[in-house]
């Protein structure tokens, strides 16, 4: 390619007299001062949905009745087969309960079914993303665990749950 | 028995000690200089950079560094064992035995040699061992690649700071660091001091120091796009963190050379009353700081050189140049009479 010999002149000049990286230095100065977007997340958090699809919580009712009526529909909905369900009658009222309720936290996929499928809102995904463990038995949760999740997190879900009712 | 004691043992008693003294000063500074570091990189990315250990996450080096001593360390089975462990040993050993001509004011120098900067240039020569040992003893292609790039990037850009330092001597004529500073002292304050009447020199000087150290710009022997992390890509724990000391004190003796042989060392800017009131260390450290800004600055705003791009940069500009201005000053300083 061929340079008129202004422009190379030009270039060599700029080059000596480091004009790129005095800008460049500038440049950098005016960001160094610029506010920092990052959020200090343990400390700080982002707004979260009231949609948000998190840790898995088995509520109770308000008078601390479980709402699970082992119907399950969550189970026969689960496309990753994540849930297990065992029914039976309760000996105290013979009442249809759960046995068992076993949720496989490593094959969910947060889609959200089981939530939508479930008839008296008894299985919810909580806004709780926190739940990072050390083994992998750790996260095969099973019905004590999901109702302990839902004692824990229940102001949350029950207003996630009526900020979203307009919408469904 | 007491003259023995005042012939013999106190003599080397007293250089221990001040040796112990300049080491924990050295490395104290440099804990909360490799915070500054990545404090500085962080902010001209916008982020925050550590922030969790201490107050604003200023103990975040004594954090990894126990971290670092508490790890395993993991020697590779294919590795020359002795060699393999000497290696960051040199390093460390030989970065941090340069700071003994260093005069942080007045006669605070440990050893105030008479060839000073002859010490320094050699011993940070021999630094270039320890990279080339540990890429060799990893037994390793990308430590043996870091560890030949490294060898030849040093080896070039110290042509150029000789040629450089050069220069300064000329003016100062004194290999002594001491007298070096102390030649800079003149009515103007810091108008006389190097850094203008050999503006070239200095930011020559100051992006040879980056090549030398390995720094970005030139961190190619680590460009861990290419090379993993280059010669230290086998290393880890403490091994690794005498690899990381000692290229950190290279690094901080690069920006006190400058300081002492450009920035007029420990003078005050002026020297009039409120300014020459402060002890001269205050000085010193307040134009290495300076310096290590500088150097931490290039890091966020600089891309990485490409391999002959570094290459044409010391043998066809920087050399070129600097043996020109070695001829130019020593020219100018007998033409006018200036030469001490």
């Amino acid at each position: 390619m061929k340079q008129s010999v202004a422009s190379r002149a030009a270039q060599i000049a700029n080059a000596m007299l480091l004009k790129d990286f005095v800008s460049a230095f500038f440049l950098a100065m005016r960001y160094f001062f610029k506010p920092k977007p990052t959020i200090n997340y343990p400390f700080e958090k982002g707004p979260l949905s009231p949609r948000f699809r998190g840790e898995h919580a088995l509520r109770r009712y308000p008078n601390g009745e479980e709402r699970c009526i082992a119907c399950k529909l969550c189970e026969a909905v689960c496309p990753a087969l994540a849930i297990t369900i065992e029914a039976g009658l309760r000996q105290s009222d013979n009442t249809r309960r759960t046995i068992r309720y076993d949720i496989d936290m490593t094959k969910c996929i947060y889609c959200g079914y089981c939530q939508e499928a479930c008839p008296v809102e008894a299985i919810v995904l909580g806004p709780n993303f926190e739940f990072a463990m050390e083994t992998r038995e750790e996260l095969f949760y099973d019905k004590a665990r999901l109702l302990t999740n839902g004692d824990r997190w229940e102001r949350e879900i029950a207003r996630n749950i009526a900020m979203d009712a307009p919408y469904r | 028995m007491l003259e023995f004691f005042w012939t013999w043992i106190w003599p080397p008693l007293l250089i221990a000690i001040h040796s112990l003294a300049v080491l924990v000063v050295l490395l104290v500074l440099l804990a909360f200089l490799l915070y500054a570091d990545r404090k500085i990189w962080a902010a001209v990315q916008l982020r925050r950079g550590p922030n969790v250990v201490g107050p604003w996450g200023v103990f975040q080096s004594f954090a990894d560094m126990l971290k670092f001593v508490f790890k395993e360390v993991v020697i590779p089975a294919g590795s020359n064992k002795g060699i393999y462990i000497l290696a960051p040993m040199v390093t460390a050993v030989l970065a941090m035995s340069s700071w003994a001509v260093i005069p942080a004011a007045e006669g605070w120098a440990v050893a105030n040699l008479n060839v000073g900067i002859l010490y320094i240039f050699a011993i940070s020569s021999l630094e270039v061992y320890g990279i080339i040992l540990g890429g060799w003893a990893s037994n390793n292609k990308y430590a043996f690649l870091g560890a030949l790039r490294s060898a030849a990037q040093m080896v070039s850009y110290e042509v150029s700071i000789g040629f450089i330092i050069v220069t300064v001597l000329l003016c100062a004529g004194s290999l002594n660091l001491t007298e070096i500073v102390l030649a800079q002292k003149s009515s103007y304050g810091l108008l006389g001091w190097y850094w203008l009447p050999l503006f070239p020199m200095f930011v020559m000087f100051f992006i040879s120091g980056l090549a030398e150290t390995n720094r970005p710009p030139f961190d190619l022997p680590e460009a861990e796009s290419e090379l993993v992390a280059g010669f230290m890509t086998e290393y880890g724990s403490t091994p690794y963190l005498l690899f990381m000391l000692g290229e950190y004190v290279a690094i901080l003796l690069m920006s006190a050379m400058t300081t002492i042989l450009f920035l007029g060392g420990w003078l005050p800017p002026l020297d009039i009353a409120p300014f020459n009131w402060l002890p001269g260390v205050f000085w010193f450290l307040l134009k290495f700081c300076a310096v290590f800004f500088m150097f931490a600055m290039v890091k966020a705003f600089v891309p990485r050189y490409r391999y002959d791009q570094l290459m044409r940069l010391g043998w066809k500009v920087f050399l070129p140049i600097s043996l020109a201005m070695v001829v130019i000053v020593a020219g100018v300083l007998v033409g006018f009479g200036w030469a001490p």
